[in-house]
């Protein structure tokens, strides 16, 4: 399936770019532009070329601009994908690190709602809070939220996870709870994927899955782990597995890179994703 | 979606909640620098009578997009104006996260607050990581801060923009604490 990855790199001076995502040895290429691989949306399309390359399915392409937090290069790419979203064919995006914009957020929704075949939505950090803001999240494929931002969702009255209620912070151990009132409050996509020391697939309010094993703490304080983990899902995605088949080896392939990577909290992602061609093999030959 | 929906949108309260926030400020005075100040920032503002909870005598307050909230106090403090508080455009006021998570991995200590982890190598205190948030501006705190060490890498509230890095700024201070007491 044709997909399109939407985010952020964080350069200002980056400019709105559009192509086919090329993996190399320890960089990416987008058109003409070359971008470390590093946390946020170049984790995730490293990811997503690594697996797709282990499926046998074409690359995805990347919508990428630069953006430190000032938002605008965010409001340019919004403004960009709005003016032309009921004109692509993509199957599916995967929206990522953009600047929270509820109002453009959903001029793209509403433009790709009136194509006559809905692509899949998958959202995940920034655009993730915009959706949830919007009230529209139920128009949503899949989220793949870690805990903090599971209570974000659970949350009724937080507009951004920064406010989210201590009472829903407190335990970890109550991501069920959250994600039931995540589904209840209208907060939620209709699929779930939480990242965290147990994985949790839900869909439409139920908790269908988890994945617990192989576990390696050392993930959690990584920069681009839950990016990967989005990358990786959005490649099982794009080879046309079930959401729920794609979320559940999605979430096995990234605990076991970080079981073949063995790594410390010190290890950056581009350190693991060495590991992420052999682990994705590994759950392909899955039954 | 249905027809109407599209057409007309959902109300304020059916649309989820707020993306605004509201800066309060001792005086008038204050309000109208304000607001020049963050316009000229580019900020998209509007002045807005306070809601009863809020009167404090000064009966303006500056409505703005709540994630762009490091960035007005930045701008204020440059300014040397000190609001009293900022608050969600909610019925019920929220307080910004002041729970934190703090996880040791033997020789690397992790703290959480809301959404972003920072994490320090305890033999040296250099910052090794920064992971969670979903804003644009957190890619960029932590490739200015991974590296450095605690006391010399930049501050997150000099950099950061957004509530992301208002959170990372929290965990940052609490994970200076954790280390220095």
């Amino acid at each position: 399936m044709s997909w399109l990855i939407v985010g952020t790199v964080p350069y200002e001076s980056f400019p709105l770019t559009e192509d086919i995502c090329i993996l190399e040895k320890d960089c990416l290429r987008i058109g003409e532009q070359r971008i470390r691989i590093a946390r946020g949306t170049p984790a995730l399309i490293a990811a997503a070329c690594a697996t797709a390359d282990v499926l046998n399915i074409e690359r995805p392409r990347a919508l990428l601009v630069g953006d430190t937090g000032r938002g605008e290069g965010s409001r340019r790419l919004y403004d960009c994908l709005a003016d032309t979203a009921d004109k692509r064919s993509e199957s599916g995006y995967s929206f990522h690190y953009l600047f929270p914009d509820v109002f453009r957020h959903n001029r793209i929704l509403w433009k790709l709602e009136s194509l006559s075949v809905k692509p899949m939505l998958v959202a995940d950090a920034g655009y993730m809070y915009a959706a949830k803001m919007s009230g529209f999240a139920s128009s949503y494929t899949l989220f793949t939220p870690d805990v903090g931002e599971m209570a974000f969702l659970a949350d009724s009255q937080a507009p951004h996870p920064f406010y989210t209620r201590g009472f829903l912070l407190r335990d970890e151990n109550r991501v069920p709870d959250l994600i039931q009132q995540a589904y209840a409050e209208g907060n939620a996509a209709q699929y779930l994927l939480v990242k965290g020391q147990q994985d949790y697939v839900a869909c439409d309010g139920e908790i269908i899955g988890t994945v617990s094993e192989p576990c390696v703490a050392a993930m959690e304080p990584i920069g681009g782990t839950g990016d990967s983990l989005t990358g990786i899902v959005t490649a099982f995605l794009m080879a046309e597995y079930s959401v729920s088949e794609a979320c559940m080896r999605a979430a096995r392939a990234n605990r076991l890179t970080g079981f073949l990577a063995n790594p410390s909290p010190a290890f950056s992602i581009q350190d693991l994703l060495p590991f992420l061609y052999k682990a994705a093999e590994s759950v392909l030959s899955e039954k | 979606m249905n027809f109407f929906k599209k057409l007309f949108g959902k109300s304020p309260k059916e649309a989820g909640v707020s993306a605004r926030g509201m800066i309060v400020f001792h005086h008038t005075a204050e309000v109208i620098a304000a607001e020049s100040l963050l316009k000229e920032a580019g900020m998209e503002v509007q002045v807005k009578g306070p809601p009863p909870s809020l009167r404090t005598g000064c009966d303006m307050v500056i409505e703005f997009p709540l994630i762009s909230e490091l960035e007005a106090l930045r701008i204020l403090n440059d300014a040397k104006i000190a609001p009293i508080q900022v608050v969600t455009v909610e019925d019920v006021l929220l307080e910004p996260v002041s729970l934190f998570h703090v996880k040791d991995f033997g020789d690397y200590l992790m703290v959480r607050a809301a959404n972003m982890k920072i994490t320090v190598s305890k033999q040296n205190q250099e910052i090794v990581n920064i992971s969670g948030g979903g804003c644009p501006d957190v890619p960029y705190l932590a490739e200015a801060m991974v590296g450095k060490s605690l006391l010399s890498a930049p501050e997150p509230r000099t950099l950061g923009k957004t509530l992301c890095g208002y959170a990372l700024q929290l965990a940052y201070k609490e994970i200076i604490r954790q280390c220095h007491g």
